[in-house]
């Protein structure tokens, strides 16, 4: 595929994120607030806000969750940017990631020199059935729902169409949320601070405490096949396959390339785009593989002229533990089916020789859903830039990011170096 | 046959009837389940009804133990889960559907690839008749 080209270079400048998690009583607003806070802090040479000239926000559902719609003056107006142009962007889980494309469109084209992107959810203010009720709208509401598919349901069925094929089990996927709670316990952001190993040293302490029979689970896999401690939400999908009901909010600062160096010593160079869309799940002949987020990586590759050895990290969409293994195969990263043995061998940990999610992903992390492609974009910052701490990837130098809503109708993938 | 809009209005209609119906396009022959206005192919729009045998095979499929504030209306919850698949038609469309006489409770026991047949369920929280299937054997 020949790959398109921007108009000019664009790179990211500023990045900042609430961290992931419950927050009673504090609204979007309020999140976006301390992003847009954190962002600022984070520019090497500062920033004057009032040079921002247009926000574009990814939100999937605030008219649900927080029975408030329009969100995006709202949003420009509590960081002082009112009466400037502010845009939402709704495409379900991947709202942010393609906020962040059109923010990087707009600045390509010549139009604006600077833009503020956000990603802001706050999902926690409902009861966990209309949390599955509202996930539920972004499937299709007349053809699938009705059949009782709920989004752990979706991936659910896609994961017994990749046993079926490949000859996964149930525990190859439990090796994706292992890694991930390791990843996330490295990662002050998360939701989940905490390693598998330590929830169940947790509950054996609090059996011990009450005075109730301790637990015995071998390790990880025996804990995680218990049905008590590790509920089946929608078989093969267990409550640790899922990521969890979030709240957060990220904010990234676009400049255009060449303007770059008045704001950052290190910033990031944004090399790949690519966005496509797909059919109701049901529609698709292959249910083992997102074709869109093949196509969205096509694209971006193309447009980078990299191919995925070359990637150092990579957030991938991890909204439930077999989407993060068929985000390596759609990607590139391992061939068709190997995914699973992939994580299984600890390829994708850390120290593995494809780190992915060293933030935790949505799993560990937290996926307040339209906050998660930019937060996916604010841990590679912080790796590309050698700040990600006790979880850097030694010299990482190109980094992806890869953001799927609903069940792959939406794909965005974009792709970051450093130069410095 | 009747001249009944080639969308969902209809589809649910035609299930009342325990009839699954799709359109046939009627530039590229396509045939569409469930039913569509416009052909995505050939652009077409000539559409006309088409009824399914109703057979087919199970292609992926899920048992949900937490589901939506509708299927907990219909008495289902942990202790009572349910099935829903995706579903090939013997016409060669694909389609979602409750799966009904099989063991949710036991979801190793449902195998990808089971021959089903279309039937057409009432749920209690609402008037309309839903899409199912249920084993052929």
């Amino acid at each position: 595929m020949s790959g398109r080209r921007l108009g000019r270079g664009v790179a990211v400048v500023g990045a900042g994120m609430t961290k992931f998690g419950t927050f009673p009583g504090r609204a979007t607003r309020d999140l976006f607030v301390d992003a847009f806070q954190e962002m600022r802090r984070s520019v090497d040479r500062g920033i004057d806000p009032a040079d921002i000239e247009a926000l574009y926000v990814g939100n999937y559902s605030s008219d649900l969750f927080e029975q408030q719609g329009h969100t995006a003056p709202i949003m420009a107006d509590w960081v002082g940017l009112a009466p400037r142009p502010a845009t939402r962007i709704e495409d379900a889980c991947a709202s942010s990631g393609v906020a962040f494309r059109e923010g990087l469109i707009a600045v390509a084209s010549g139009l604006y020199d600077m833009v503020l992107v956000g990603g802001i959810e706050k999902m926690s203010d409902l009861p966990t059935e209309q949390v599955t009720d509202t996930l539920a709208t972004a499937g299709d509401a007349i053809y699938e729902i009705p059949a009782g598919f709920t989004f752990p349901g979706f991936y659910a069925a896609m994961a017994t169409s990749y046993m079926d094929r490949y000859g996964a089990t149930p525990e190859t996927f439990m090796h994706v949320g292992i890694k991930n709670h390791d990843n996330g316990a490295r990662n002050p952001k998360a939701q989940f601070g905490a390693r598998i190993a330590d929830i169940m040293a947790s509950k054996k302490a609090r059996a011990e405490a009450k005075g109730r029979p301790v637990p015995q689970w071998a390790d990880e896999i025996e804990f995680l096949r218990d049905e008590r401690a590790n509920p089946t939400i929608a078989w093969p999908m267990r409550l640790f396959d899922c990521s969890p009901i979030s709240d957060g909010a990220a904010a990234l600062l676009l400049v255009a390339e060449d303007l770059a160096p008045s704001f950052s010593d290190r910033p990031l160079h944004i090399i790949g785009s690519g966005q496509a869309s797909d059919v109701a799940l049901h529609d698709r002949s292959d249910l083992t593989s997102i074709r869109a987020a093949k196509l969205a990586g096509d694209q971006a590759f193309a447009m980078a002229g990299l191919g995925p050895r070359d990637v150092d990290v990579a957030e991938v969409h991890d909204c439930f533990t077999i989407a993060e293994i068929i985000a390596t195969e759609d990607l590139g990263f391992f061939p068709v089916g190997e995914g699973g043995k992939a994580v299984e061998d600890g390829r994708t940990a850390l120290d593995g020789s494809q780190p992915v999610n060293t933030s935790g992903g949505l799993k560990s992390k937290g996926h307040p859903v339209g906050a998660s492609g930019v937060g996916q974009v604010v841990e590679i910052w912080k790796q590309l830039r050698g700040e990600a701490g006790e979880r850097q990837v030694a010299d990482a130098r190109i980094g992806l990011t890869h953001n799927v809503g609903g069940t792959g109708q939406t794909c965005v993938v974009h792709i970051f170096a450093r130069r410095f | 046959m009747e001249a009944r809009e080639h969308n969902g209005t209809s589809f649910y209609a035609y299930l009342e009837d325990n009839r699954l119906m799709g359109s046939r396009c009627g530039s590229c022959r396509a045939l569409h389940v469930p039913p569509r206005p416009l052909c995505p192919t050939c652009y077409g729009d000539e559409m006309s009804w088409e009824e399914m045998s109703g057979t087919g095979e199970l292609v992926a499929f899920t048992t949900v133990h937490i589901g939506p504030t509708a299927m907990i209306a219909a008495g289902y919850d942990r202790h009572n889960p349910y099935c829903a698949g995706i579903v090939r038609l013997s016409e060669g469309p694909t389609v979602s559907g409750q799966i009904i006489g099989v063991d949710p409770s036991d979801p190793e026991s449902i195998a990808i690839g089971t021959r089903l047949r279309a039937t057409y369920v009432k749920r209690g929280y609402d008037t309309g008749t839903f899409l199912a299937f249920e084993p052929l054997d």
